[in-house]
């Protein structure tokens, strides 16, 4: 099979899976298959994709051309393929956690969110495949659309509101800041395809450079740059696998891989340095770190604590990217991968307790890992991945993003990363410290054991890749350096 | 002085315009906003016939020995644009009738007030 | 035979069709007379297209009598696709009336019901084929008035006073067309509009082809619903019986767009157009369009009056695109006219199905019905993305010509305007999303079935298309840029 059916096979097939959990719909363990065996060939079709790229074949694919000059085109390069990886393989072990979640939570319409989820996932991988900004921008947009029925999914007033936010924010930015640039930069050159070093050095006066590159920056809502990060709290009334999936790894990591394309297939790495287009857009990168960590430490509410630390994380990621060195990217991009892992993690752990324990808040975690001592073993691991300790993988992009800021000559920011690391162990660190060491309030006496199974292994799954990805950070570390050796 | 006699057909267009115009706008009553427009377009034929007439000119049937013919083509166009008028007033005042059977009123207030009691 | 007089017969079919169709007994033979000659029209108006795809003309003489003293139907791309958008969606909406017609319209006036509907396809498509100012005019009329019957159709009352207003304000805004034309009459002597195009230069400077112009555009400005006089548009439109709306949202105004342009563009020619503020004025009205069409949009209580106003919006946006004065504006404003056609018309299928099931279309009856009618669910939702202008969708085609003619101007505040017409489009196409999704059903034991097939496949048609064209453009942007071509140029 070529390279060019597997890619769209790998966009196809989640369609296809989606059709299927519809049609199975009365079934639940036939649609529970559908969803797993649709999951576990995406992921042997990822992998597959990858060893080709590593051989060197070059995989395109042009499909119609609804505008001239922007056709809908697919090119597989090192960034992509590591984002199609972490997502491709992480859908077949929420799909695991989500059966064991949606079951014993007993929760309804299960049906449209093995659907809807499929097609999300669809969604994901044709932003990974993106050839040019207009493809990309395609699947970007109907990621939003597709995600925006599962956070709505248990249709309580509640979730109508955090629904509409997230809808909100997310194609208000979309249009009114992304579109907006999309097409300036086609004015300007004629195209939207992802060049390496960049497509609009020649075209554009460098005084605008930093104009255009910030509605990028704000108009990709989904890396949650403050003012624009609001909607993730708000989508977390979904129910926990769809936090755990989109907003840990799909969602918001379409966003910051669309950063990190947008710097160095769009811009040129090299035109960013030198035209200081991110001198002042650092800074609210570095603020979106500092202050969402010091708003996740005043959330009770366990699933607002790790949304807020994302929202964190996330600018980590954004701050690679606007600093646009060579370790800089690939700490960025490496932290995608470390940071699904590790998220996930912790947002199966979240869900667990809310199962098992039926707790939402920190507060009331007090003396629990007696109980479910696995899960908050799994969460703890999480969260020194996060942290950025060794022997977890988190400590390897950390170490690359903090270098690229003394590359960059940006010490302050080197202060910012530590403060922040530190701000990390507080809130996150302080959630197994409860569980194992605080004694048990009276009225969580009754005993309600671990978590369901299946959530256990998904857990073990993510963290255990939290510790492998220390070892041998393969494939995720060659593919970051391809990505910054290969522009000129 | 020429400007107001000699442009006489012009005065008596805008006047009759003016009125039908403002009939249309100014009247509750629909049965009068449609003879306001009826005047309207009235106004309008006259334009174009009286600048269809020629100065010196007979009327447009080709005769012996005439040379100077009125324009007959503004006759033809106005014929049409009587029977465009008369089928909308037809259609406006069945309307009308539909509407006296329904709300019980022609009065543009009292309709609105019965469809804003709703 | 048939290809030399293809534009006459897709006049006079429907025209003789008419009649007929009155005479015959209530029941189905009215709509299967109608239904048979839409789709041959359709078929009429294909051939007819692709005759002038390259660029060519057709002229045909009325009575053998020649130009510029016979009437003469003249027909580029520009009124080919016009005619093609209109006989194509009499071709959609007649499948769609059949039930909803019988529901709707009183059983004794079927056949009279169909023939007025006939009669309004006829004068649309007179206006699309004339090359002659006096007989547009006069299929205006016949459009327009057919319209007013076709709107006081209507189940509510209001439908009366609707059409009342329509009427008042349609024979104002034909009268001022007509004053127009007897003004550049008087000054040329001529009424084909190659003709005029030929003389008026000569008489540019003189305030009578000012005034003419000026008549002319506000007259033609009240049949498109320009703002601020489109008044007459949101009680037309939420009171007509369901496929009418569908019919007139798609077609009406498009065709009066299209005569916008025939006189702004050819009769008058840009040279004039553009020493007038005509084009600026264009541009603020249609921004004045956009936001205030879209923000009482979202105040609206009942979906059919809020779609009304999402229309407005829409004529907003091709009025922008046609004040640009530019090529990207323009091919901007004929791509937007098929689109928003395609739209639209899906939009108001999809609420008429509602209506059909539950008889009403206000936003407090409709709660919960998306769960119970799915189809009817997902083609509103598609075709509202589309109105949206998500990637994909052909709505987004339109919005990307119209911000990229923008930004080529380098007018920033109108590019925003547009985007911002966009995210408010969000917002009350979401307010119909939720209250048909996520509210309780009104009445939890009467459950509610799917739409009929017969409604739902020409909805599905229509919001298939609307993909498809998102996709595959290459028909409507290759029609609207040798469109813009023929309206730029000199035509001989």
């Amino acid at each position: 099979m070529t390279g060019q059916w597997l890619m769209i096979l790998a966009i196809a097939l989640p369609l296809a899976g989606a059709a299927g959990i519809v049609l199975c719909g009365r079934w639940p363990n036939l649609r529970e298959s559908v969803t797993l065996v649709t999951a576990v060939s995406l992921g042997l079709i990822v992998i597959e994709l990858y060893s080709r790229l590593q051989q060197g074949a070059s995989l395109t694919l042009q499909l119609v051309e609804p505008l001239p000059g922007l056709p809908i085109y697919f090119a597989i390069e090192p960034l992509g393929m590591l984002f199609a990886l972490v997502a491709g393989l992480l859908w077949f072990v929420t799909s695991v956690y989500a059966i064991g979640y949606m079951r014993s939570h007993k929760e309804k319409n299960q049906t449209r969110f093995y659907a809807m989820f499929a097609i999300a996932i669809a969604s994901t991988m044709g932003t990974a495949f993106a050839g040019n900004m207009f493809t990309l921008f395609l699947f970007y947009e109907v990621l939003t659309l597709s995600t925006y029925p599962l956070v709505a999914h248990t249709g309580t007033e509640e979730a109508k509101r955090g629904a509409r936010t997230y809808l909100g924010i997310l194609l208000g930015t979309s249009i009114g800041l992304q579109l907006l640039a999309i097409m300036i930069t086609y004015s300007l050159t004629g195209t939207l395809d992802f060049r390496e070093g960049g497509i609009v050095a020649e075209h554009l006066d460098p005084a605008w450079v930093g104009v255009l590159y910030a509605l990028f920056i704000f108009g990709i809502g989904k890396a949650a740059v403050m003012p624009f990060h609001r909607w993730l709290p708000a989508a977390m009334v979904a129910p926990t696998p769809v936090s755990a999936l989109l907003h840990a790894v799909a969602v918001v990591k379409a966003g910051v891989f669309t950063v990190l394309k947008v710097t160095v297939y769009i811009f040129g790495t090299d035109f960013i340095v030198s035209s200081s287009a991110s001198d002042w857009l650092i800074w609210f990168a570095a603020a979106t770190i500092l202050l969402a960590s010091l708003v996740a430490m005043n959330q009770d509410n366990l699933k607002r604590r790790l949304a807020y630390s994302t929202v964190s994380q996330l600018s980590y990621i954004v701050l690679g990217a606007l600093l646009a060195t060579e370790s800089s990217i690939i700490g960025g991009a490496l932290h995608i991968t470390m940071h699904a892992f590790a998220k996930i993690t912790l947002f199966f752990a979240a869900g667990a307790i809310l199962v098992a324990a039926h707790k939402t808040e920190v507060s009331q975690l007090n003396g629990l890992g007696r109980q479910m001592p696995l899960t908050f073993l799994f969460f703890t691991i999480g969260a020194c991945s996060i942290i950025g300790l060794p022997p977890f993988g988190g400590m390897w992009s950390k170490w690359y993003l903090a270098m690229g800021t003394i590359e960059a000559g940006q010490y302050m920011l080197l202060g910012v990363l530590m403060l922040s690391s530190l701000l990390n162990i507080v809130y996150l660190l302080a959630i197994p410290a409860r569980a194992f060491f605080s004694k048990a309030t009276s009225a969580d006496n009754h005993f309600h054991g671990e978590a369901p199974w299946t959530c256990l292994v998904a857990m073990s799954l993510s963290s255990l890749m939290c510790i492998v990805l220390f070892f041998n950070p393969e494939p995720f570390y060659s593919l970051a350096r391809m990505l910054v050796t290969q522009a000129p | 002085m020429d400007f107001i006699f000699g442009h006489y057909n012009y005065w008596i267009v805008i006047i009759l315009m003016m009125a039908g115009f403002y009939t249309v706008i100014s009247r509750g009553n629909l049965i009068k906003k449609i003879t306001g427009l009826n005047i309207f377009q009235t106004s309008v034929f006259l334009l174009y016939i009286s600048i269809g007439n020629v100065e010196g000119g007979t009327t447009p049937i080709i005769a012996e020995g005439v040379e100077q013919y009125s324009n007959p083509l503004p006759h033809v166009l106005i014929l049409t644009a009587i029977v465009v008028g008369v089928a909308t007033t037809a259609l406006g005042l069945a309307l009308v009738v539909r509407i006296r059977e329904e709300y019980g009123t022609i009065e543009e207030e009292d309709i609105h007030k019965q469809d804003e009691s709703l | 035979m048939i290809e030399t007089h293809t534009s006459l017969l897709l006049v006079v079919i429907p025209l003789l069709a008419a009649p007929v169709t009155a005479i015959l007994p209530n029941g189905r033979l009215p709509w299967l007379l109608t239904l048979a000659v839409s789709w041959l029209c359709f078929v009429l108006a294909i051939w007819q297209f692709m005759q002038v795809m390259d660029g060519s003309v057709i002229s045909y003489e009325l009575g053998g009598w020649e130009p510029p003293w016979g009437i003469e139907y003249r027909i580029d791309i520009v009124n080919a696709f016009v005619a093609l958008i209109v006989a194509g969606m009499a071709a959609v909406t007649l499948p769609y009336a059949l039930l909803s017609v019988e529901q709707e319209i009183p059983k004794d006036r079927i056949s009279l019901f169909y023939a007025t509907l006939l009669l309004c396809l006829d004068g649309l498509l007179g206006i699309a084929m004339t090359g002659d100012v006096f007989n547009l005019f006069v299929f205006l009329e016949i459009s327009s008035l057919s319209s007013y019957t076709l709107i006081s159709m209507g189940r509510q009352r209001k439908a009366l006073t609707a059409s009342y207003q329509y009427l008042i304000m349609g024979t104002i805004g034909a009268t001022f067309l007509l004053i127009g034309i007897g003004l550049i009459y008087s000054e040329t002597g001529s009424l084909n509009m190659v003709d005029l195009n030929n003389r008026l230069p000569a008489v540019f400077e003189h305030r009578t082809v000012h005034t003419a112009f000026a008549f002319i555009v506000v007259g033609v400005g009240l049949k498109l619903a320009m703002f601020p006089l489109h008044l007459w548009l949101p009680n037309a439109y939420t009171y007509a019986p369901s496929a009418v709306t569908v019919f007139l949202a798609a077609t009406a105004t498009k065709v009066a767009v299209y005569v916008m342009l025939r006189m702004v563009f050819n009769v008058f020619s840009t040279g004039f157009a553009y020493v007038t503020p005509t084009d600026d004025m264009f541009l603020l009205l249609g921004v004045f369009g956009v936001v205030f069409a879209s923000i009482s949009a979202i105040g609206q209580k009942d979906a059919k009056r809020l779609l009304a106003y999402s229309s407005v919006a829409q004529i907003g946006y091709i009025l922008l695109g046609i004040g640009f004065a530019s090529a990207l504006g323009l091919t901007a404003a004929v791509v937007h006219i098929f689109n928003h056609a395609l739209m639209k018309a899906a939009l108001f299928m999809a609420v008429g199905a509602l209506v059909y099931r539950i008889g009403s279309s206000h936003i407090t009856q409709i709660r919960g019905l998306g769960r119970q009618m799915p189809w009817t669910f997902g083609a509103l939702v598609i075709a509202g993305l589309s109105l949206i202008g998500v990637p994909g969708t052909a709505g987004f085609i339109s919005k990307w010509y119209l911000v990229l003619a923008a930004i080529e101007q380098q007018a920033w505040v109108i590019a925003i305007v547009i985007l911002a017409g966009s995210l408010l489009a969000v917002i009350y196409i979401w307010k119909l999303v939720e209250a048909l999704f996520f509210q309780p059903a009104i009445d939890d034991t009467k459950s509610v079935r799917e739409a009929p097939l017969s409604l739902l496949v020409p909805t599905w048609i229509l919001v298939l298309a609307n993909i498809y064209f998102g996709l595959n453009t290459e028909l409507t942007v290759n029609a609207a840029t040798i469109a813009v071509q023929v309206l730029e140029n000199i035509p001989q």
